[in-house]
């Protein structure tokens, strides 16, 4: 049972499954923390939660779909963002976000990832970093550092890692953010600002996985991460994306990289449609209901 | 409910079998395919592209199949009927989606327009040699509904068919076509929309509060919800209770497990669609699907002017497999003759079936082209000597 | 009197520290008791610090603490 010392209400509590608390995740992982910012952010853009869907794959992060109390779907690893553009597509009317791991939209996700920024597909991605592949037991990542040990590269890694950011934005992303889990204010007001744009919006953040990453590495519990996020990280906003790539224990830079307007695939769509067919033209909103 | 008439391309066609599929997913309510180009299937989609805009729905190619298959169940579950539309190598990658759909529930059509294998094989020449893959491709235990035309105008008939399934089931669909019935064109009748049956979807009427996205009432297939509608519901591909929570113990798996298999199973006799004909005084029944029961039915003919009884079972259905029809068939008859463009596929069900009361005789073909019916015709003459 | 104020439930806590960590005016400490998963909780060191930021409950991970501001008393009393 519960030990609730005082009753004034966790403004995270209307957004999660309280029944399905306690969640799986470690004593310092920062998954957490991240739906946090993402409360805050629903509750500070006022988004109408029955219009919203979250989407994740499979890995630790792809249990928030499981945490959240929205219309929520654990696909198949890898895949979130695939099926999040059958269900933006199918009803336009949805706010669509994607909350998933790195190693689930950057690897075995990693040609949806690309090709739904390139389609400019209206989506929210929030793409919780932690370095590795956590759920199966710390595994390389196409995220991971170089020289980093992992269980895979017992004898540390080298091939070179993905710069998240820079692929996102090379591929067509209108929005483009990192943060650390030490930036929660920021980290919220990115999600905000992502649900104001439309198009393919991409957040990384960058979060400890103590169990199998910072210990594997040496580097201490999730608070000592935390500590490192906040002696290391440096606030560039406008950096060029090209120059935000990871490293060891270098320095993380975080901020708000890429914020621009292109039309979205739905918008490109229906004034392609109108364009050629005219009045024959019938938007997908005007679908029947298949219920009869 | 009836079908809606924008989808219905009423009137009579000249079609090939690709295209009538996809006029027949139109007039099921299809409003939404996410496809990969694939010889010999692309044609169904190529039509849906062009036709769609005009009726209210979206088509997106994808990016490969692996997205194409999950792209169509996000549709479904933001309140559109879907598919998807490939051949034997896409169908390889779309497996594991065919395991979410039936984990979740989700009712969708994959149509697998069927090719030479393994691999790339034949990409431009039929076979038969997917309908093991169709029913058990992907992992873990599950059921599904196979339907196999042998016409254009069944390619149009059954493709609504299947979607009527998919939503009454609530199971993915396979459409088990194969390169000679999507390219053959034929006369295609298609009916006034106030005369196609369109099943709805099994959508709930409960409230918020008394809903639960996977409690069953007798019936064992649970009413369904789509996004955006207040319901806050959760799907998952983990073994999940009623409630929809992951829930990861024996009993949970058990009751869920089996609850998918036994809706299926238990409405087999319901959901079996075969064609038969002179089964009555018959001692060698052929059994076939597909464009080798056009081959087949050349040889029963022929058998038939030379006085041998035979019969014919054209299995419309191929999954679930007609386990009684043969079993009765079995009791009475001294063979059963099974062709199929493959080594061995569908003839293995068909003896597990007779169980040892009927011989069993493999008509096999290894695909690129289509049984002569000599190949048959001597078949059925060897097993009425036995 | 405080500004803010903290709710705590003990028995999601997995006692990561975060909150005693970040908190701005340094109200918390892990407390020397046990929760029934055995960790050990933060408890509220400093109650008058409390400025009810919620920074410890943007923090929490395992959503087992915030803060919130308490209304003040009388207009103008200082």
């Amino acid at each position: 049972m519960l030990n609730i010392l005082d009753d004034t209400a966790n403004p995270v509590e209307p957004f999660l499954r309280g029944d399905r608390m306690p969640h799986i995740w470690c004593p310092g992982c920062g998954i957490g923390t991240t739906v946090n910012s993402f409360a805050r952010a629903l509750i500070d853009s006022k988004i109408d939660l029955e219009s919203l869907a979250l989407v994740s794959g499979i890995g630790c992060t792809g249990r928030v779909a499981g945490y959240v109390k929205l219309d929520s779907f654990h696909t198949t690893h890898g895949r979130a963002i695939p099926f999040a553009t059958g269900l933006k597509l199918a009803n336009p009317k949805l706010n669509v976000v994607v909350y998933s791991g790195d190693g689930d939209l950057s690897a075995i996700g990693g040609n949806h990832l690309i090709h739904a920024a390139r389609r400019n597909i209206d989506l929210k991605v929030i793409c919780v970093n932690n370095l590795i592949y956590a759920m199966t037991g710390g595994q390389t990542a196409p995220t991971t550092p170089s020289h980093a040990t992992t269980s895979t590269n017992p004898y540390g890694t080298f091939e070179p890692a993905f710069n998240l950011p820079h692929l996102v934005e090379a591929a067509g992303a209108v929005y483009v953010a990192r943060w650390t889990t030490f930036h929660v204010r920021q980290l919220a007001r990115s999600i905000s600002e992502a649900f104001q744009k439309k198009g393919f919006s991409f957040i990384e953040v960058i979060s400890p996985c103590p169990t199998l990453y910072q210990r594997r590495n040496k580097m201490g519990d999730g608070l000592d991460t935390m500590k490192y996020y906040k002696e290391r990280s440096k606030i560039k906003n406008g950096a060029p994306t090209s120059e935000v790539g990871l490293t060891l224990n270098g320095e993380i830079v975080v901020g708000k990289f890429v914020d621009r307007d292109r039309p979205d695939y739905q918008t490109m769509m229906r004034a392609q449609y109108v364009e050629i067919l005219g009045e024959r033209y019938i938007e997908e909103s005007e679908m029947e209901c298949v219920c009869g | 409910m009836k079908a809606d008439p924008h989808g219905v391309l009423t009137g009579t066609h000249f079609l090939d079998g690709d295209h009538a599929c996809c006029e027949g997913a139109l007039a099921a309510g299809a409003r939404f395919a996410a496809g990969y180009p694939i010889t010999p299937s692309t044609e169904v989609v190529e039509r849906f592209a062009a036709r769609v805009p005009t009726v209210g729905g979206t088509f997106i190619q994808m990016e490969d199949e692996l997205a194409a298959s999950i792209a169509l169940q996000g549709g479904v579950w933001g309140g559109a009927k879907a598919f998807t539309v490939t051949s034997g190598p896409g169908f390889s990658l779309m497996m594991e989606h065919i395991g979410y759909a039936a984990m979740t529930e989700t009712p969708c059509v994959f149509v697998d327009v069927q090719r030479g294998g393994p691999s790339t094989g034949l990409p431009t020449l039929p076979a038969q040699a997917d309908m093991m893959q169709a029913r058990w491709g992907s992992h873990g235990d599950y059921e599904i509904i196979a339907l196999c035309p042998n016409s254009p105008q069944e390619c149009f008939d059954l493709t609504i068919k299947a979607f009527n399934l998919a939503e009454e089931y609530r199971v993915p669909v396979m459409f088990m076509m194969d390169e000679v019935v999507g390219h053959m064109t034929e006369k295609v009748v298609i009916p006034p929309a106030d005369q196609i049956e369109v099943t709805p979807r099994k959508h709930t009427r409960k409230s918020v509060e008394d809903y639960l996205p996977y409690q069953t009432n007798g019936d064992m297939v649970p009413e369904m919800a789509h996004a955006g509608e207040g319901y806050k519901f959760h799907v998952t591909g983990l073994t999940h209770d009623e409630r929809g929570y992951p829930n990861m113990t024996p009993p949970v798996q058990d009751k869920l497990v089996r609850r998918l298999q036994n809706k299926i199973r238990s409405a087999a006799d319901r959901i079996c669609l075969g064609e038969e004909d002179r089964l009555d005084d018959a001692d060698i029944v052929v059994v076939s699907y597909g464009i080798t029961s056009r081959v087949a039915q050349r040889a029963i003919d022929a058998a038939r002017n030379r006085g041998l009884r035979v019969g014919k079972l054209r299995l419309i259905t191929a999954w679930p497999f007609p386990d009684k029809k043969i079993a009765d068939l079995a009791a009475h008859v001294k063979a059963f003759v099974v062709p199929e463009l493959n080594l061995g596929q569908m003839v293995r069900e068909v003896q597990r079936a007779a169980d040892g009361k009927a011989k069993t005789v493999a008509v096999s073909h290894a695909g690129g082209g289509v049984h002569n019916p000599d190949e048959i015709l001597n078949a059925i003459v060897e097993a009425s000597r036995c | 009197m405080a500004k803010g104020r903290v709710s705590i439930v003990v028995e999601r806590c997995k006692a990561c520290g975060f909150c005693v960590e970040f908190c701005p005016t340094h109200v918390l400490a892990l407390s020397s008791a046990f929760n029934s998963k055995g960790y050990h909780p933060p408890h509220v060191v400093h109650p008058e610090k409390c400025s009810g930021c919620d920074l410890c409950g943007m923090y929490c991970p395992d959503f087992a603490i915030n803060g919130t501001k308490v209304p003040q008393s009388g207009g103008g009393a200082k």
